[in-house]
């Protein structure tokens, strides 16, 4: 099946042979008398772990977690709520006095919730986005930092909705001490941002840490926030608790040593490892952004990722969220679920019509995979050649952007073994007032310019003629059909070409991330 | 005799109040604020303050001056 069975309502209708999504959520939503945005969700792919290299066990408990698994973000979504505001150290890469609603990157919320607000906004987007798998206490503090209000959070929610998944995130300070709590409440997946494993590294990212009511510094203060966080990754381990790792990657602190970092998470039994590039920038007002510490380049960050991936599943699709965000990664619909909007909410929980609905995005899974499997053949040719494409995509594995309108691509490595998701490029600016149209055709070039494709739905003429000058080919031709079928059909005749001598194969140059924070939409 | 909040600073993260071990640290007005006939400067039960141990914002947790320092 070549046409994509799940569309937003601009495209051309969607094949009737297979579970229809859009159908059950339309079903879903006459159900409760109210429109439904279903499937307009824009998202994108990341650890490409599936069931093909994980254990069985950690594939059922990730396989519908949009920040674990590179297939199940295309189509469910999480939520963060904002209940744990406090905070036991400082990073300087963190700064929380900067609160702008239109500002998305971590530490930063709009409202602090109590448990009790926080466990009816879960019902409440539980019951809009059947989608909605996972709850996600993240901050914008640590929320181990919290435990009085992240536990009561979790336990309020399992007693109204069993079937969400828990997960929190923290520094790992406090984290030997709530280890057994979280198991009692389920918490199956905990993330823990290490950064370093040597103090040495540590005191050039870690200004202070509070500890047995006192303020450490330097060298002391990083030598107990690796110990504990490396005894908390243990003790989650012993019980069978999945533990991810977060790390930002710091050019000249920490880049060379986040191969030791993942060395160390690894053997520690961690199942995932998600390497991110700083945001940096002066007006976010953090130590980083004022003394001019850089993010890493495309290019580094994606050298560093496939360093770290051996046997490890490297996550690479993390969109450094807010602590309140809700939705599909990579959206941001958190200003649908104001407190004032959700307490005066009517909510309904609608246990069947989420179960339907998971149960057709678990057909439509399959069909992409099987779409792409057709292809995998005739790629020998490729040799040691390895290229990048770009994507426009709002999601569910389809190329269904226009390219004015993109506001990420994803990028996809094509070689001998297939296509790849290996990140995705913000190009927030583009088609946003006060730039010149110039200007945001410049943006994109920079940020897909390591790429020799770009897919999209559609483009305009003068971006197709700029895009092909900057040597970046816009490919329309597979539009609304499953993206790594299509990349590996477009691969495959590249392939031809460079035998036949008709286009002679040259490396691409590096590409820029974005650093500036992420503009919402909603408002 | 007190520690005192700058509002303007303050990111209501809250850390402070559930470490003040007087209870002198509550919400008011959109930021924190330190009772300061409650305050002790945390002499007697700390090494040092504990809203100026957490504070994640420099200079926020400081002396107020209008009072004198407090003497255990």
């Amino acid at each position: 099946m070549t046409e994509a069975m799940f569309e937003d309502s601009h495209s051309n209708g969607s094949d009737d042979s297979a579970v229809d999504i859009a159908d059950v959520m339309q079903k879903m939503a006459e159900h409760k008398g109210c429109g439904t945005e279903g499937g307009s969700g824009k998202a994108s792919c990341g650890s490409s772990g599936g069931p093909e290299d994980m254990p069985p066990e950690i594939w059922e408990k990730v396989k519908n977690h949009p920040c674990y698994s590179e297939e199940a973000h295309h189509h469910y979504a999480r939520m963060h709520v904002a209940v744990a505001p406090a905070c036991n150290i400082q990073c300087n890469y963190c700064n929380r006095k900067y609160d702008c609603a239109n500002e998305s990157r971590p530490g930063v919320v709009s409202e602090r919730l109590t448990p009790e607000q926080a466990s009816k906004k879960v019902l409440a987007v539980a019951s809009t986005i059947p989608q909605m798998t996972v709850l996600g206490i993240a901050g914008p503090g640590d929320p181990l930092a919290n435990p009085g209000k992240t536990f009561e959070t979790f336990r309020l929610i399992s007693e109204v909705a069993p079937d969400i998944k828990l997960c929190v995130s923290t520094n790992g300070l406090a984290l030997p001490d709530w280890v057994d709590e979280i198991a009692k409440y389920k918490v199956d997946h905990v993330t823990i941002t290490i950064n370093m494993v040597d103090p040495e590294v540590g005191q050039h990212i870690y200004p202070w840490i509070f500890w047995e009511n006192k303020r450490l510094t330097g060298y002391e203060a990083a030598k107990i926030l690796t110990e504990r966080q490396l005894l908390g990754l243990e003790m989650l381990t012993e019980r069978g608790i999945l533990a991810k790792i977060n790390s930002v990657m710091i050019p000249g602190i920490n880049d060379k040593h986040l191969v030791e970092v993942n060395k160390a998470v690894k053997s520690r039994g961690a199942f995932l490892h998600n390497i991110m590039p700083l945001i940096s920038a002066p007006e976010h007002g953090t130590v980083f952004g004022l003394n001019g510490q850089r993010g890493p380049t495309a290019q580094e960050l994606k050298a560093l990722q496939d360093e770290c991936e051996g046997d490890m599943n490297m996550m690479r699709h993390c969109r450094q969220c807010r602590a309140d965000a809700v939705g599909l990664l990579g959206e941001d619909r958190s200003a649908e679920f104001t407190t004032d909007k959700i307490m005066a909410m009517e909510v309904n929980y609608d246990s069947a019509g989420r179960k339907a609905y998971q149960e057709a995005v678990e057909a439509e899974r399959l069909a992409k995979v099987a779409a792409k499997q057709d292809e995998l053949d005739g790629l020998e040719k490729a040799g040691d050649m390895k290229i990048l494409v770009a994507v426009a995509t709002k999601g569910h594995g389809i190329i269904n952007e226009h390219f004015g309108h993109a506001k990420e691509f994803q990028i996809y490595e094509l070689s001998q073994t297939g296509a790849k998701f290996v990140g995705h490029r913000r190009v927030d600016l583009y088609c946003q007032g006060g730039y010149g149209e110039e200007d945001a055709l410049e943006t994109v070039i920079k940020a897909i310019n390591d790429c020799h494709a770009v897919f999209v739905a559609k483009i305009g003429g003068c971006p197709k003629a700029d895009l092909t000058e900057a040597g970046i080919e816009p490919v329309d031709q597979y539009a609304h059909e499953f993206i790594e079928k299509s990349a590996l059909v477009w691969f495959k005749d590249y392939l031809d070409k460079v035998e036949s001598g008709e286009i002679v194969h040259a490396d691409r140059g590096d590409a820029a991330i974005r650093q500036g924070a992420l503009i919402s939409e909603a408002g | 005799m007190a520690y005192k909040i700058v509002g303007s600073q303050c990111t209501n993260c809250t850390a402070c109040e559930a470490l003040c071990p007087n209870m002198a640290i509550s919400e008011a007005k959109g930021t924190f604020v330190i009772d300061p006939a409650k305050c002790t400067e945390c002499i007697g039960h700390f090494d040092s303050p504990q809203c100026v141990a957490i504070c994640p914002v420099d200079d926020t947790c400081v002396i107020d001056n209008a009072y004198p320092r407090y003497e255990a």
